[in-house]
């Protein structure tokens, strides 16, 4: 059952990533990546981590790409790509390269890879997100703090970036 | 029980899907998207991972991958908003001023 579910949703994420590096039009492409997006959290909730799944679902479908959009239908950037790419050689060569790091990622990753352990004690400790509070509030205070940092330079940066009547 | 060697097959997939992406489309708006889905699929590769393992610390991990990625999409958008404002396009082809 587990399996059919993960089959299908894998199917849905990789249309949807496809379909996003094919779509001629950027409104298009962003609509697939959503797809893909929303596919991807279902696979932390399949993986036992719920928290992650709400955090992919708010963050990265709801903020994110909605911030996509917004830019892509602010500068009217939907179909750049009329001319022929000026170099060429570039695809045949970016497909063979991107083959090559397929086969490489994939024996690479298969190598250390097992079935995971069984419903346990542990694996309702993984799965709650009590756990990864506790976890983020005392042993990852630092990095959590210095998170909150980056976001405050990020919104510092876009205010600069894009100060009206002053050259940058 | 799914094998995790599934997920990470399902990873790799993805993320050669994203490499591709950043190497044939040349609008600077997709190109950003296709980094986003390398950013996704690694993530599910830690969590995979982290599956087999049970270890909570890769959790946190992708918590502060999806946080930096908020932050930089906000970077990345509001840099392609300047360039778009001074070059009237969102093709990287364009954008070469730097070329000697």
């Amino acid at each position: 059952m587990e399996l059919i579910l993960f089959l299908i949703t894998a199917l849905i994420a990789i249309v949807g990533a496809v379909a996003m590096l094919v779509s001629r039009n950027a409104v298009h492409s962003a609509l697939f990546l959503l797809l893909n997006f929303a596919a991807i959290a279902v696979l932390f909730l399949l993986l036992q981590a719920p928290f992650l799944f709400t955090i992919q679902l708010t963050v990265y479908a709801g903020a994110i790409m909605v911030l996509f959009l917004f830019v892509v239908m602010l500068l009217g950037a939907e179909k750049v790509e009329d001319t022929p790419d000026r170099i060429a050689w570039q695809q045949p060569l970016a497909l063979l390269l991107g083959l090559a790091l397929l086969v490489v990622s994939v024996v690479v990753g298969l190598g250390g890879a097992t079935n995971p352990p069984p419903e346990s004690e542990a694996l309702i400790q993984f799965s709650d997100p009590r756990t990864l509070g506790a976890l983020l509030f005392t042993d990852y205070l630092l990095p959590f703090e210095v998170t909150g940092f980056i976001l405050l330079i990020a919104v510092i940066g876009v205010v600069v970036l894009n100060q009206r009547g002053r050259k940058i | 029980m799914v094998p995790t060697s599934y997920y990470v097959l399902l990873s790799a997939i993805l993320f050669t899907i994203g490499v591709l992406g950043v190497l044939l489309r040349r609008n600077a708006i997709v190109i950003f998207m296709a980094v986003e889905l390398m950013l996704n699929a690694a993530n599910l590769a830690l969590v995979a991972f982290a599956r087999e393992r049970l270890g909570v610390e890769a959790q946190v991990i992708v918590f502060f991958v999806i946080t930096v990625a908020a932050a930089e999409v906000a970077v990345g958008l509001a840099l392609l908003v300047a360039i778009f404002r001074t070059k009237r396009t969102a093709d990287v082809d364009e954008v070469s001023t730097l070329k000697g």
